[in-house]
């Protein structure tokens, strides 16, 4: 379900990182609590943004809900499919609908992060 | 799922936009079993009703239900609520879940006339059959015949072999039907409901689709649209209080409140910028602030983003130029005719 090369934060982000960039999405399990996902607000390339921090938002149906930036760094790049097809996020969370990349300034910052199966007990937990 | 007055309900099944539009295509049927009944009884159970509520108790048939308001002294929503007659001296109040309590105080605290008043809310459960296949679904379970029942009439008889309350009644802007069954009898039911409706496409749905249903309809939703702050005639449902039925709870203030008008009032709007209204946000007229959005959602009907908003009475009509603050920015909207969704009789 949770891939293994991602790592994941409490509030439901996964960031999977090649070399020094991160690529952020939302987990399975937010877009299930979210339900139909009509908007995206995503940060533009450049911007800075910092762990913890709000970087957009995503907007279901039935509630906003803010994206918390799993690391710190420049977005380098935001995914330009959701604009038009936010509901991308439901059927492909992990994959498809990635929503920003980074360019990591503090990597150490991944140490803070869930793994897969912490992430996967966690959720569970939670219910 | 979400706590909801202390019940675990789910916000959804199979999606709320998947679950909306069944309702306005096919069929859908919600658990509404936290709603909360209170029954009056006995000889002036009549003189009771019509003293608590803002509609005309005494113009209710046998087998008929209004919608009504359940107001405090000031003019205020303690709750809305259903009223049902059952006998002339039995009427039966369906309430809101988190509510419940506190109208059954209320109801006692103002029972100076010789009524019984019961909470009833653990001996009903509640299921909600709605959309234009409601009919078909639901007769495949009574031999009671659903079409002699006219909108906001009610009768009792069986459903799936259990005695059951049938109102044809809802809180989707849509047809169909809310049956009142005991407890035990409430999970077979659904399942029996489930069934019946598979032919007809039915499909479960949670209160997230209650939610956007409602709202397309424009049926205020306690604690969003109506509060103990806020006076039916504010709300727009003039058409629920009758001034001239003699003496009420509330009549005095919304007398006067008739005669030098309100202040503010509720009315509908679209998004016309990107964003999506939500309760609570700030309402700009002018750039400057005027009054705050009750519910705001996208309409999976309309495809457009849709709320309610309390503005200056003089321009709580349609056609106005607003904003909403959505997350820090103004947004432009417009405010239109309500209801947002009229179903096609």
């Amino acid at each position: 379900m949770y891939p293994e090369n991602f790592r994941y934060t409490k509030e439901h982000e996964w960031v999977l990182v090649v070399g020094d960039t991160g690529t952020v999405g939302i987990t399975d399990h937010a877009q299930q609590e979210l339900g139909d996902i009509v908007y995206v607000d995503l940060p533009k390339p450049g911007a800075r943004i910092e762990q913890g921090k709000s970087l957009g938002s995503v907007e279901s149906v039935k509630a906003v809900s803010d994206v918390y930036a799993p690391v710190s760094g420049e977005v380098l790049e935001i995914n330009p499919a959701l604009a038009d097809a936010p509901e991308t996020l439901n059927s492909d969370p992990h994959g498809a609908a990635w929503l920003v990349k980074i360019r990591l300034s503090t990597p150490d910052e991944l140490a803070s992060l869930m793994s897969a199966a912490d992430y996967q007990a966690y959720v569970g937990a939670e219910k | 799922m979400v706590d909801f007055g202390g019940w675990d309900m789910p916000v959804q099944y199979s999606g709320i936009i998947d679950e909306h539009r069944a309702v306005r295509t096919a069929v859908g049927v919600f658990d509404v079993s936290h709603m909360g009944e209170i029954e009056i009884r006995g000889p002036q159970a009549a003189a009771l009703a019509d003293f608590v509520t803002t509609n005309n108790v005494r113009k209710l048939s046998l087998g008929q239900a209004h919608y009504s308001g359940l107001l405090y002294p000031h003019g205020g929503f303690v709750d809305d609520i259903l009223v049902h007659k059952v006998a002339d001296d039995h009427y039966f109040l369906c309430v809101n879940a988190s509510n419940q309590e506190k109208d059954f105080e209320h109801i006692r605290a103002m029972n100076r006339f010789d009524a019984e008043v019961e909470f009833a809310g653990e001996r009903y459960a509640q299921l909600a059959i709605q959309g234009p296949q409601a009919h078909a679904t639901l007769q495949k379970l009574t031999p009671v015949s659903l079409a002699a029942i006219k909108y906001y009439w009610f009768t009792d008889g069986q459903v799936s072999g259990t005695p059951a309350r049938i109102a044809h009644t809802g809180y989707t802007g849509e047809d169909g039907f809310e049956i009142y069954v005991p407890p035990a009898e409430a999970e077979r039911m659904w399942h029996e409901v489930m069934k019946a409706g598979v032919e007809f496409g039915i499909k479960p749905c949670g209160l997230g689709a209650r939610n956007t249903l409602r709202l397309e309809a424009k049926m205020a939703l306690y604690g969003h649209e109506i509060d103990a702050s806020i006076s039916p005639l504010e709300a727009d449902l003039a058409w629920i209080v009758k001034l001239d039925k003699g003496d009420f709870v509330g009549r005095d203030v919304l007398l006067k409140q008739k005669e030098s008008g309100v202040k503010r009032k509720l009315v509908g709007f679209e998004m016309l910028g990107r964003g999506i209204a939500r309760e609570g946000y700030e309402v700009l007229l002018d750039a400057a602030p005027a009054g705050w959005v009750t519910s705001g959602s996208p309409s999976p009907t309309l495809n457009k983003n849709i709320g309610l908003c309390y503005l200056p009475t003089a321009h709580a009509r349609p056609g106005v130029a607003i904003q909403i603050v959505v997350r820090g920015q103004p947004v432009d909207a417009v405010t239109v005719e309500t209801p947002f969704y009229k179903r096609a009789k």
